[in-house]
């Protein structure tokens, strides 16, 4: 059992270290709006991060979505 | 184009809303369809977000956006013009600052933004444009971080880029009420934070002590070493989470009061005293899980409490989005454009017609009508002459003027109005909470039994009085008493967020449990707070659309409120347009001479006498063509559809109904008598209405009061809980206790209902509580309580608080 002498204080380290992430992330404002990024998931704006290669079920559809804001 | 096109179609504007007018034709391509848009400046702001590859938008709003005035307006000119004001360095101290040699950063708050998708809009919008850096923008207090290359492109085209696609930004300055809000609210994030992280620690080892306690097998060095562990992290809780209620505690000490903060902070610091004492000694029993749980859950609730207090919270610069930007300064002969902040006692502004009035002033030259709707919530407008006062903030709406400037900033009417505001939420009588009345009860008894059953052991067995008497207050910890309340609140303040009515101060649901009265105010509240065309009553033989396209030809010159009531049959403009002030227009459609307004100047144009006036009340407007008089159209103010059973159903909940309103015209009492209103005080200023209240409060009633316009802020700080409409100006609803985001009155009567019902859970939730504390007491006080049952009983006792309070997030079910 003397293996917790080890584990607990390393526990305690964590704990800490993941409050001074917290506070930072406090401070540097990544909590000041709690609302809108948990509907920014729902936006397919991240078109030009998927491959071309991986594009496949959805071309048809991409294809006519592009000619409609092109023109 | 010809003039009988899909004349009843009534489609709607795909960007906007509003009713596309009969054989207009803006179109848009918008997910692989033809979108109809009802006027250029929707279609400008469709084009502008298609092209710019960001029609998701219209796949993810909420709801339809608020159409944007100054599209309408088309003064683009005008707006560039005033736009570059804020290029100037003089300007832009205020609100941007430098992060790098060219780079700038500026804080915006920003108009017409309802949901995320809007929010999602502007910064990808935003992030396209040449030089900008990063843009972010705040759906929850509608602000804008803005970070740019000076040298690539200029904060004016920046902001004319926000209205392109029909936002309006305004330059934001913090005030420091605001300033202390954000850091009241990263404070209690960070403390909500390390409570978390130091509950799941504790708890972790606390579970490893039970289980040695248990089973009896534990060495004791280890036992120790994990004491001291929960010890360490004990103490960021007990010593920095735990803060809000030591100071609470100590603030009510001082006024000698007993609030649940006194027995919460008293519980947190005895255990957690005793623990490290037991601790450090090896002796006795530690309750550090107690602890830091019982912290986290308190500061759950406050956090949520605080949120939605919060949610409404602009107060400060409510005041700045109804000033102008910027101001005409006439100097001798010639016009200088300046920001209004500029503008000094005895300046001469020139007001052009559809512009806001920069600052109080009188008239010195022109004759107008301005509309006063921001401060009186009334919609027409009032004829303003040479030696007139005017009020900055109020819109001037037919003929230029020159105005001098009597007051500004601070001195100004509005500002006047703000303080009477600041002074009736002074006055208002705090609301003594049930949860409070009970606890003061219950903590001096806990206090008291403490100290019997410290003193008894103390004769019987003095090693253990100590250690007795903490469980008792352990035991008897107020945890479920102190949950109780907040979590009921909590959630039904969250049930009707989702059913459109925004709660902002804590007291909102218990006062509407207890209410006796409501008040409305007429105009916007009661009724839409615009004019509708009612009737038509045609005179001649042509067919009613056509009469009403020539009336929109007329009328489309106009920036008359009555103007906007023939906006839906506009299909295009009449020629050499004059604007009659007070009186009508006269213009020439289709090469004949039309007139169209007040009966009498109309009928001039007609060789013979004026047509009978019809009998029915109302606005009558008369049209007439040289030959003859063609129409008459009648024109109101629409009452609320729902608003009818909405007063019926809040009667036979046991409230009167009163109706105040600054309009004395007949109309205030049609509206009355039509919607059986208990009580009607028509004509009456901003300050009778407070008064009016104020009696109604000292004769016993709980009134709560339901406005929208500038000029019902005094009787809703007056009023025990006030209510916004949806409609109201910015100023209202920071200053109201509730907001009805739905714009719908029926949704009262549920938060009456919702209110009735979180009265009810409360009790039951204290009955409860204090039934239990009952029962462990005795069983404390003999000795028999081990400290994991101790913590069990506390886990359980709240939990079933808490979970009598879900209840209320269910549905309300459909009884009506």
């Amino acid at each position: 059992m003397s293996i917790v002498y080890l584990l607990i204080p390393i526990a305690i380290i964590l704990a800490s270290i993941a409050i001074w992430a917290f506070f930072w992330s406090v401070n540097t404002g990544q909590y000041d709006d709690l609302e809108s990024p948990a509907h920014s998931i729902l936006y397919d704006d991240d078109e030009d991060l998927i491959p071309e290669d991986a594009k496949i079920d959805k071309k048809e559809q991409h294809n006519s979505d592009n000619d409609s804001t092109d023109a | 184009m010809n003039s009988r096109v899909e004349t009843d179609s009534q489609a709607l504007c795909y960007h906007c809303g509003l009713v596309v007018p009969a054989g207009s034709h803006f179109v848009t391509r918008i997910d692989g369809k033809e979108r109809q848009m009802c006027c250029p400046g929707c279609l400008a702001v469709a084009q502008t977000i298609v092209d710019g590859g960001l029609d998701n938008f219209y796949r993810h709003r909420d709801n339809q956006n608020a159409k944007n005035e100054r599209v309408r307006n088309d003064n683009a000119g005008q707006r560039a013009l005033e736009l570059s004001l804020f290029d100037d360095p003089e300007v832009q101290q205020s609100f941007v600052h430098a992060t790098g040699d060219s780079t700038r950063e500026a804080l915006l708050v920003v108009e017409g933004i309802t949901c995320a998708a809007c929010v999602w809009l502007l910064e990808h919008h935003l992030k396209k444009q040449p030089g900008v850096t990063d843009a972010s923008v705040n759906l929850t207090t509608h602000r804008a971080r803005l970070n740019w290359d000076e040298n690539v492109t200029k904060l004016s085209a920046l902001l004319a880029e926000i209205d392109r696609i029909g936002y309006q930004a305004h330059p934001y300055q913090p005030n420091s009420e605001e300033k202390l809000l954000a850091q009241e609210r990263k404070r209690a994030i960070r403390r909500l934070g390390v409570a978390g992280v130091g509950t799941m620690q504790v708890m972790m080892l606390a579970a490893a002590l039970y289980a040695g306690d248990i089973s009896a097998s534990m060495e004791g060095r280890i036992v120790d070493f994990i004491r001291w562990a929960s010890f360490v992290l004990a103490t960021p809780v007990a010593l920095y989470s735990a803060r809000p209620f030591y100071d609470a505690a100590l603030r009510d000490l001082r006024t000698r009061q007993l609030s649940m903060d006194v027995p919460v902070s008293l519980a947190i610091v005895a255990a957690y005293c005793a623990s490290a004492w037991a601790t450090i000694t090896g002796s006795g029993e530690v309750y550090f899980d107690s602890v830091t749980m019982f912290t986290f859950f308190l500061l759950v609730g406050r956090f949520m409490e605080m949120q939605a207090r919060h949610r409404t919270g602009r107060a400060g610069n409510a005041l700045l989005n109804l000033l102008p930007n910027s101001a005409i300064r006439l100097v001798g002969n010639n016009e200088q454009l300046v920001s209004a902040t500029q503008l000094r006692q005895g300046d001469l502004v020139l007001v052009k017609p559809g512009h806001t009035i920069p600052a109080d002033g009188i008239v010195r030259k022109g004759q107008t009508s301005v509309d006063e709707s921001a401060l009186t919530g009334e919609y027409l407008p009032l004829s303003r002459g040479i030696g007139d006062a005017v009020v900055g903030g109020t819109q001037n709406i037919e003929h230029p003027i020159e105005i001098e400037v009597t007051e500004t900033g601070g001195e100004s009417r509005l500002s006047t109005i703000v303080r009477m505001l600041d002074r009736a939420q002074a006055e208002k009588p705090a609301v003594a909470r049930i949860a409070d009345r009970v606890s003061r009860y219950f903590v001096a008894a806990t206090l008291l039994t403490a100290t019997v059953v410290a003193s008894s052991w103390w004769f019987i067995d003095p090693a253990n009085a100590f250690w007795i008497t903490l469980s008792v207050l352990v035991v008897t910890c107020p945890c479920a008493l102190s949950l109780a309340t907040p979590t009921a609140l909590t959630t039904a303040t969250g049930t009707l967020r989702t059913r459109g009515v925004l709660i902002s101060r804590g007291h909102v649901l218990e006062s509407f449990a207890t209410a006796t009265h409501i008040v409305f105010d007429k105009t916007g509240t009661l009724t839409e707070g615009n004019l509708q065309i009612h009737e038509i009553k045609p005179l001649s033989e042509a067919p009613e659309q056509t009469l009403l396209n020539i009336a929109a030809a007329l009328e489309a010159e106009s920036e008359h409120p009555i103007a906007r009531a023939f906006i839906p049959f506009t299909l295009n403009r009449a020629q050499e347009v004059k604007n009659h002030l007070g009186q009508g227009l006269e213009g020439v459609y289709n090469g004949m001479r039309y007139r169209i307004g007040q009966p009498e100047f109309a009928a001039g144009l007609i060789p013979d006498s004026m047509p009978a006036l019809p009998s029915e009340d109302g606005l009558w407007l008369l049209l007439c063509s040289e030959q003859s008089a063609l129409c008459w159209f009648r024109l109101d103010d629409q009452i609320r559809p729902e608003a009818g059973s909405a007063i019926d159903t809040l009667r036979q909940l046991g409230l009167n109904s009163v109706m105040l309103t600054g309009d004395s015209s007949a109309s205030a009492e049609r509206v009355a008598s039509a919607l059986h209103i208990d009580k009607l005080y028509k004509g009456v200023s901003p300050e009778q209405k407070l008064q009016i209240l104020n009696r109604l409060a000292s004769e016993g009633a709980e009134v709560i009061m339901v406005g929208d316009g500038i000029n019902d802020i005094p009787a809703l700080a007056g009023a025990r809980v006030s209510v916004a409409m949806a409609g109201a100006t910015d100023l209202a609803k920071t200053n109201a206790d509730a907001v009805m985001i739905a714009n719908d009155l029926t949704r009262l009567v549920e938060a009456v209902r919702l209110a009735r019902m979180t009265r009810s859970i409360i009790r039951q939730n204290l009955t409860w509580a204090v039934l239990y504390n009952l029962l462990a007491l005795p069983l404390a006080a003999t000795g028999f309580i081990a400290p994991y049952m101790a913590a069990i009983g506390m886990s359980a006792s709240s939990l079933v608080v808490v979970g009598n309070a879900l209840r209320l997030s269910r549905r309300p079910k459909a009884k009506s």
